[in-house]
């Protein structure tokens, strides 16, 4: 079997990271090979031929999300936390788990997969293709999409928000309340 | 017009029960009567359409909706005014007016005032449904609406608990009844393929149906009846039905739901006239009643029960008639009884009411001076219940009696007995009640006092009813132009949708003249029985014994014939073993174990599952995931 | 070489092993780790995994739609990663722990 070089050493820098991620005991760690992770599918994509949303995933992700989890990281001051590790009876269920459902999905796409139809067209990844189908057929999604960020911005002010201690009684009230 | 005479008394049903609590006691009385007096009003004016329309006009028929239409099943909401309800229709307004005037004064002290006007617009209204239904399904309605208004009144001062009972007793009595009266209505049904009382009866004229068939329906009407009218063995519920307040029972014991069963049987003519075994039954059991109510009523010594079992004997006498196929001569009973027992219960109201609420008649005694209004009136009906000549009584009794006579001999003496007896007790209790000395220790004479005009008028009216009331129907030797107007009303054959109310035409009832005669010599015999009556309570002051200390036949009259406790051995007592029995074993035991181990056991496993529903997310995760691979496994495979 | 080349030497089975192996990583995660802020980052990785099986489907398919589902689901992450992260810091406030062991009072 032939694969293509780039593709081969991208997978496996993609695993190799995404377990680092994941098996990390220092959470700043994890972060970074999080970004890291982020950085090798953005390579896929450009692999795939769509170009725009290589660069957006590097944005979004790598660029403003990561960087919330870190800024998060850091106002907690959680980089030298020590997770209490779980008990050997979690690990084999969380592997089994997760074992179970990589074996399930992929005996779905044995089944359901082969249906595709190989047609590949040039140019539906950049940016002047996807406008045209984003401003056109998913216009109101998309304008719902700014909603959804203008209510999650809310909601994120607000529950970030210190509390205000309530305040004392003055002594009318106490009198006649 | 005919719906005015049905909506009123449900109006003043729906806003005394609704806003009577609210309203003053004053207005609720009235506003009662004044709605029972407008339906009044209005079944007079078609009562007079109907006597002054032409032939086969005058009768008026409302078809309300339809209230079932299954298949071939169609019962309408009908009611049809024709010649036999507008007589049943007056009797029930009429004196349904007389006495909510009457307890105006009488229940003005009650708390629950609003209620019991509201009560009695209800039974007004379901007693009218049962008499104006055109159809059996609508009589039914009434006839089980007028029940359970019974239940309600008899029960009515509901906190005595034997009152209840009576209530109770009365309501169960009534659903045995109701049981053959149902399957009675089934049988029409199969049979005759409708239950509009023109189509059945119309059906029966052309003889359409087998002898067999018409003596089962009418055997099994005649079982609701005697629910209803307190025929043996059914009849233990009236005397007991006595506990409602004494309106209630000049009402609807007295005066008109008892006579539903002589209607039932005089609307159905056409069905008795075919199954003349069923008569002979019905005229052996109305004896058998009149008889044996009459002899508990010599030894009773409550004023209310001597009166409930002189009803009850009287109805017996109006079976007796419908058993000879007299039914001109039981409706005009119906109509003359009315008058006087309503007029004879309303006295003993005014009695009772004048005496604190006593109704012993051995603690009252020389009322006559105190109440000289109600002395008159009630001496008008016991005169006119005994049979006084030129009283209704007499007319009505007559006419029965020359039914019988010209049918069988024996049940002539026997009822003729029963009659006598009759004169006896009535005037027992009259004599001991208004004349000798007066015997109660409790509240001093002087505070014996003659009621108020609201109730003393009610009772003028009905003596003058009482005296007057022959003239429904006056015999044939009293003159060609004013007698037999009942008979005339229910035979008359006009054509048109509703005539006549009597399919086949009634036989006449001729007798000889030496049968004349007899009847004539019967006149000596009753003064006789007065005089006895006269020289025991009168003249020698004699005083009944209380009921402990009868002895011998009175000791077995005191106690009913000890029917009520028969009834407890054979069925009460049998079935409350029976339902013990199973309560304990059955019940208790293996019900509410299996299923208090049915609950304990899914408490248990719920408390197993419910360690799965630990709070912790990750615990839910993975039941998610296996949730996740086993949708897939599924999908799958 | 053209840019479509990549296409006749490689099958879309390929992309769809390597995102399930990614998913299965992240969900793995999730499971075995406790601190909720790499929770919140698995679910991340997972839901790259799914962003890449799209763009491949889409790329191969030569149907622009898949990728502009990819771009929903950025939206979404987005949107919830900041209310998450908020929520955990809220969290932290209280209980001084970002252990999700810790909330557990929602049981029967």
């Amino acid at each position: 079997m032939n694969l293509p070089i780039p593709f081969l050493i991208l997978s496996f820098l993609t695993i190799l990271s995404a377990l680092y991620v994941v098996t990390s005991k220092s959470p700043v760690h994890s972060v970074l090979a999080l970004i890291f992770t982020f950085f090798t599918i953005s390579a896929h994509y450009v692999l795939l031929n769509a170009q725009f949303l290589a660069v957006v995933n590097l944005i979004v992700y790598a660029g403003a999300i990561m960087v919330l989890f870190l800024f998060v990281l850091m106002l907690l001051n959680l980089s030298k936390e020590i997770e209490p590790i779980k008990s050997n009876a979690w690990a084999i269920a969380a592997t089994i788990s997760a074992g179970s459902i990589l074996l399930m999905i992929t005996a779905a796409f044995q089944v359901f997969g082969e249906a595709v139809a190989k047609n590949p067209v040039e140019g539906i990844g950049l940016v002047k293709a996807l406008g045209n189908v984003l401003f056109t057929r998913f216009l109101v999604p998309f304008e719902l999409t700014g909603i959804l960020f203008l209510a999650a911005m809310v909601g994120a002010v607000l529950l970030g928000k210190r509390e205000k201690k309530p305040t004392e009684l003055s002594t009318n009230e106490t009198i006649n309340p | 017009m005919l719906e005015w005479i049905i909506v009123l008394p449900l109006l003043g049903f729906l806003i005394n029960g609704l806003f009577g609590s609210i309203f003053p006691k004053s207005i609720v009385g009235w506003l009662g009567t004044a709605f029972v007096f407008g339906s009044f009003v209005a079944t007079c004016f078609l009562f007079r359409d109907l006597l002054t329309s032409l032939p086969g006009e005058g009768s008026v028929y409302l078809r309300v909706f339809t209230f079932l239409n299954v298949g071939n099943f169609h019962v309408d909401i009908a009611f049809q005014f024709d010649r036999l309800s507008a007589i049943m229709a007056l009797i029930i307004t009429g004196i349904g007016t007389l006495i909510h005037l009457y307890s105006i004064s009488y229940m003005a002290d009650d708390a629950g005032l609003y209620k019991f006007f509201s009560f009695l617009n209800l039974f007004i209204f379901n007693m009218l449904v049962l008499v104006l239904g055109s159809n059996f399904m609508m009589m039914f309605f009434g006839w089980e609406g007028v029940g359970l208004c019974s239940y309600l009144l008899i029960g009515f001062w509901y906190k005595n608990v034997s009152f209840g009972k009576a209530a109770r007793k009365a309501f169960i009595m009534n659903r045995i009844g109701d049981l053959g009266l149902l399957m009675g209505l089934f049988l029409i049904y199969q049979n005759f393929g409708s239950f509009e009382y023109t189509e059945v009866f119309a059906k029966v004229g052309r003889l359409e149906v087998g002898t067999e068939i018409c003596t089962a329906i009418a055997l099994l009407l005649f079982i609701g009846a005697m629910g209803k009218s307190a025929q043996i063995p059914l009849f233990t519920w009236l005397p007991d039905a006595m506990a409602g307040p004494t309106p209630v029972s000049a009402l609807i014991h007295a005066a008109t739901m008892v006579t539903a069963g002589i209607y039932l049987v005089v609307r159905c003519e056409a069905i008795y006239a075919l199954a003349p075994f069923a008569r002979e039954v019905i005229m052996w059991i109305g004896l058998a009643t009149s008889l044996m109510a009459a002899l508990i009523g010599l030894k009773q010594n409550d004023i209310k029960k001597v009166l409930a079992y002189s009803t009850v004997s009287q109805l017996g006498f109006m079976f007796i008639a419908l058993g000879c196929g007299a039914y001109t001569a039981a409706l005009f009973h119906v109509i003359t009884h009315a008058f006087f027992k309503a007029l004879l219960f309303l006295g003993a109201g005014s009695v009772i009411h004048g005496m604190h609420h006593e109704q012993d008649i051995r603690q009252m005694g020389g009322l006559r001076k105190k109440m000289p209004i109600t002395y008159l009136t009630f001496l008008i009906g016991t005169l006119a219940i005994t049979g006084f000549p030129m009283l209704s009584g007499f007319f009505s009794k007559d006419e029965i009696f020359t039914a019988i006579l010209s049918h069988n001999r024996l049940v002539f003496i026997l009822g003729l007995l029963s009659a006598f007896i009759t004169v006896f007790y009535t005037f027992r209790m009259f004599f001991v009640t208004f004349h000798g000395t007066y015997r109660n220790h409790h509240h001093s004479f002087e505070k014996v006092h003659e009621s108020p005009l609201l109730m003393t008028l009610p009772l003028l009216i009905l003596a003058v009813l009482s005296v007057i009331g022959g003239a429904v129907n006056f015999p044939n030797y009293m003159g060609e132009g004013i007698s037999g107007g009942l008979h005339h009303l229910l035979s008359f054959d006009g054509g048109g949708r509703f005539s006549p109310i009597l399919i086949f035409p009634e036989q006449s009832f001729e007798i000889s003249h030496a049968q004349e005669w007899l009847l004539a010599a019967l006149t000596p015999l009753f003064l006789t029985i007065f005089v006895v009556v006269r020289n025991k309570y009168l003249v020698k002051a004699a005083v009944p014994e209380a009921d402990a200390d009868q002895v011998g036949l009175g000791k077995v009259l005191a106690n009913k014939f000890y029917v009520d406790e028969s009834y407890d051995r054979s069925f009460v007592e049998p079935i409350e073993l029976v339902s013990d029995t199973l309560t304990e074993y059955v019940d208790e035991k293996a019900f509410k174990s299996s299923f208090d181990g049915i609950g304990r056991a899914n408490q248990y496993f719920g408390s197993l599952l419910s360690r799965v529903q630990n709070g912790n997310i990750e615990y839910y995760l993975v039941y998610m995931v296996v949730g996740l691979c086993l949708l897939l496994a599924f999908n799958l495979f | 070489m053209s840019s479509l080349t990549i296409f006749n030497q490689l099958e879309i089975s390929h992309y769809i092993y390597l995102s399930t192996v990614l998913f299965s990583i992240g969900l793995f995660g999730v499971l075995f780790r406790r601190n909720a802020i790499i929770l919140l980052m698995c679910i991340e990785l997972m839901l790259n995994a799914v962003n890449l099986l799209f763009v491949a489907f889409s790329s191969y398919m030569g149907d622009s739609d898949g990728q502009i589902f990819v771009f929903f689901i950025m939206v979404v992450a987005a949107a919830e990663a900041a209310v998450g992260l908020a929520i955990l810091v809220l969290v932290y406030r209280n209980t001084r722990k970002t252990d999700v062991s810790v909330l557990d009072n929602l049981k029967g």
